[in-house]
């Protein structure tokens, strides 16, 4: 008997058997740290502490895979529906937690102020609407995946397949950022290349899910929270007491706050601050002088690179002056289409580093009214898609088929958003934190005085970390600073001072944020390929062995195949996974809430309203974000075209604000011209909104 | 399966409390958020709305979903809608 199985043992039984295991499991991974902190103090070099944690966690998750591994379709696909609330919330906090949110959000709020902001409000307040809307009546219904409750509430295949397409449209462009976050971590963590640490990721995700489907991937994904939370708090809680001698970071830093404010005025003044981002501001007019005749300019560059070349040699100058104008030389453009790309990029570059520094607090920050209106309006339509669009994914509403109850469904939201809220209440005090000990401590501090986390960052990679003495006064000032968002969580360890055990336990952290997401959406997609494909299309006489066994190959396949396109690192992928919410949103939400809450919601209205949202977000997008008009018009997007393709200064990232009206539109004027729902399917109706019709009924209406 | 009135009344009531529930989140998102600009008076060093929006925000909903399985668990018991216990 597995410990994770439970069979033959109560619900209170197996939960107190739970209880027991998690224990141990902290108390181990506690003295784990405990003992690299030991050694690294010993003197063991700072490689092997990455190599340790890298290996420890992904042999655990690996080991919690075998442990849990299963055949049979229940265990395989809903974990048996055995799962108590509270871990079912655990599970869910770290399948919804991506390494977006764990690296990336507190570096967003250090970067865009509360601009940030949306993505806090819009990934948490999404839980009120799974809560109230769907998760209780979805565990009622009791199938396996959330295209089930489609195909059977909408009777037919039209209804279920558009699902397939939709969960698979948004779940593999999730996995794919996930696959390629974990291909960073592991970079920096152990200094492997990033096409190995992606290929030993896939490895961790791959022994965990195969095996053992959902069963494995819950109780791994458990483990990960634990991990992540601990790894994400113990660096800002250590900074917090530093700052503020407060050890509750949410509370002390609306105090830092005031004080980042009040310096904030001051660098928007300073003289040396100006001076640096008018030396910004001379450069970008340059490049912009060049782009309106770029031959002549690229003649002008070689021509001058020459000169200087020839005037240093001739000077009999030292060496490295003359290696430094070769090495200009051989920069410089090849031809023009280059040459137009390099002074457009230094265009855009020193254009965005010559503007002042953002007021965090300020909220819709804008030149005038009209800005400051526009800004608050996509603020608020961001937050509308992200909330919906959460309460759309399909990974997320599945874990909540795995709850023995109704009860524990309404209670496991609760929990869920309790274990997520932990993280996203403390990233706000974070960015804050970090910036205090920026803008105070490291800003004015002599260029050759700077903390040692500076150098080393940037060795790792200089988009995240760069310095450069501009304006030649010796003095470090804001504007001279270059920084990439992940820096925030990454180096906070090194910032308060920490030693190198405590970095490497947020690598583990970020990766197994990256890897519990990756386990939960790899699941999805192969789940609504085998089950709901294969099984309830194509062959419907399918044994359920004969369902998991295939389920396992896609999982394989599918696996490879986004490890594929994470290798290839598009630019973009950021973008898509922004956008993997405006489609989740206008695809399932009007659906999904309609199916339950309005009988007469039929199968022509959701199959035709569950494409029109699709659609009319997809079209949007493809006419206003430039990477997706570039895929499907000749030429690029200019600002004219943008304006002009814009309904009412509406943000691509934000297209679900027009999905989702129309989804609910469609749905309701179609059903109502045509046939109501057969009586089976009032019926369903009816059923899903009791937890039980007389209060005797035992748990697991329709466990197949 | 007849619906009976106290199924009826079941529904409605829940009907209701979500109902209550959505227009709170709505009025916490939505309205407060519309007025951000305005609500910049100092909350323990916060200015308001960016307390609203970085922390406040999240405990209601918070609240919101707890009371709502709260609610919710003890109507099914009321109504005598609740599963059986399986343990």
């Amino acid at each position: 008997m597995s410990v994770f199985g439970g069979e033959g043992q109560t619900q209170g039984q197996f939960q107190q058997s739970l209880n027991k295991v998690f224990l141990f499991y902290g108390g181990g991974f506690a003295a784990f740290v405990i003992l690299l902190a030991v050694l690294e103090q010993m003197g063991m070099p700072k490689e092997y502490i990455g190599y340790a944690f890298l290996a420890a966690t992904v042999l655990l998750y690996g080991g919690i895979g075998v442990m849990s591994r299963t055949n049979d379709a229940a265990e395989y696909y809903v974990a048996g529906r055995r799962v108590p609330a509270i871990y079912n919330g655990m599970a869910t906090g770290s399948d919804w937690m991506s390494a977006a949110s764990f690296i990336g959000m507190a570096g967003t709020l250090y970067l865009t102020g509360y601009g940030g902001l949306a993505f806090i409000l819009g990934w948490t307040g999404g839980y009120c609407l799974v809560a109230l809307f769907l998760a209780p009546y979805l565990r009622k219904f009791g199938q396996f995946t959330i295209p089930d409750f489609l195909g059977a509430r909408y009777g037919g295949n039209t209804a279920r397949l558009i699902g397939v397409f939709a969960a698979i449209l948004v779940s593999f462009v999730y996995v794919v950022a996930q696959i390629f976050g974990v291909g960073l971590i592991t970079a920096r963590l152990t200094g492997l290349s990033f096409e190995v640490g992606v290929y030993v990721g896939l490895a961790g995700i791959l022994v965990c899910s195969f095996l053992g489907g959902m069963r494995a991937v819950t109780w791994t994904q458990v483990a990960q929270y634990l991990i992540l939370i601990v790894a994400y708090m113990i660096p800002v809680v250590w900074l917090s007491v530093k700052h503020t001698s407060n050890p509750v970071p949410q509370v002390a830093y609306g105090y830092l706050l005031e004080k980042v404010t009040a310096k904030e005025e001051q660098l928007l003044k300073d003289p040396k601050e100006l001076e640096v981002r008018g030396i910004f501001k001379a450069r970008a007019d340059a490049a912009a002088e060049k782009l309106k005749d770029v031959p002549a300019a690229l003649a002008a560059d070689r021509e001058a690179a020459t000169k200087k070349l020839e005037e240093l040699k001739a000077a009999n100058a030292p060496e490295a002056e003359i290696k430094a104008a070769t090495a200009a030389v051989a920069a410089l453009p090849k031809d023009e289409a280059a040459a137009k790309a390099a002074y457009t990029a230094a265009r855009t570059t020193n254009t965005a580093r010559a503007a002042p520094p953002l007021r965090h607090a300020e909220p819709f920050p804008g030149k005038d009214d009209a800005a400051r209106d526009i800004s608050r309006k996509n603020f608020l339509a961001l937050v509308f898609c992200l909330m919906i669009g959460t309460a759309a994914l399909p990974h997320i509403l599945m874990r909540f088929y795995t709850v023995p109850s109704v009860r524990e469904a309404r209670e496991s939201v609760a929990w869920s958003l309790f274990f997520i809220f932990l993280l996203y209440f403390t990233a706000p005090a974070l960015a804050v934190l970090v910036k205090f000990d920026i803008y105070t401590l490291l800003v004015g501090t002599p260029m050759d005085q700077l903390p040692g986390w500076i150098a080393r960052w940037n060795v790792v990679d200089p988009t995240l970390m760069s310095v450069s003495d501009i304006n030649k006064d010796g003095i470090l000032q804001l504007a001279e600073i270059r920084l990439g968002g992940d820096i925030v969580v990454l180096a906070t360890p090194e910032i308060g001072g920490l030693p190198f055990v405590i970095s490497g336990l947020v690598a583990a952290g970020g990766l197994a944020a990256a890897l519990s997401t990756a386990d939960g959406l790899l699941l999805t997609i192969a789940n609504a390929l085998s089950h709901d494909l294969y099984y309830k299309v194509i062959d419907p006489n399918a044994s359920a062995s004969r369902r998991v066994a295939l389920s396992k190959v896609i999982l394989v396949f599918v696996a490879f195949a986004a490890a594929y396109v994470a290798s290839l690192k598009m630019a973009d992928i950021l973008f898509l996974v922004s956008a993997a919410f405006s489609f989740a949103a206008a695809a399932f939400f009007p659906a999904l809430t309609l199916g339950i809450f309005w009988k007469r919601a039929n199968k022509w209205g959701a199959s035709l309203g569950m494409m029109a949202g699709l659609g009319i977000s997809f079209y949007y997008m493809t006419k206003t974000h430039p990477w997706m008009y570039g895929l499907f018009h000749n030429g690029s997007l200019t600002p004219e075209i943008l304006k002009a393709n814009t309904w009412w200064d509406i943000a691509p990232i934000s297209a679900g604000i027009f999905g989702v009206p129309l989804g609910f539109v469609v749905i309701i004027i179609v059903s109502l011209l045509t046939k109501e729902p057969e009586q089976e399917v009032q019926e369903l109706v009816e059923n899903v909104r009791f937890p039980s019709f007389d209060g005797t009924t035992s748990q697991g209406t329709a466990m197949h | 399966m007849q619906l009976t009135a106290r199924h009826q009344e079941y529904w409605s009531k829940n009907l209701r409390i979500t109902g209550l529930l959505l227009a709170l989140w709505f009025l916490v998102t939505f309205v407060l958020l519309y007025f951000s600009r305005d609500l910049t008076f100092s909350f323990f060093g916060w200015p308001f709305s960016f307390w609203v929006a970085a922390q406040g925000a999240l405990i209601v909903y918070c609240l919101i979903i707890w009371y709502y399985a709260r609610y919710m668990n003890n109507l099914d018991k009321e109504y005598g809608v609740s599963e059986g216990e399986s343990s």
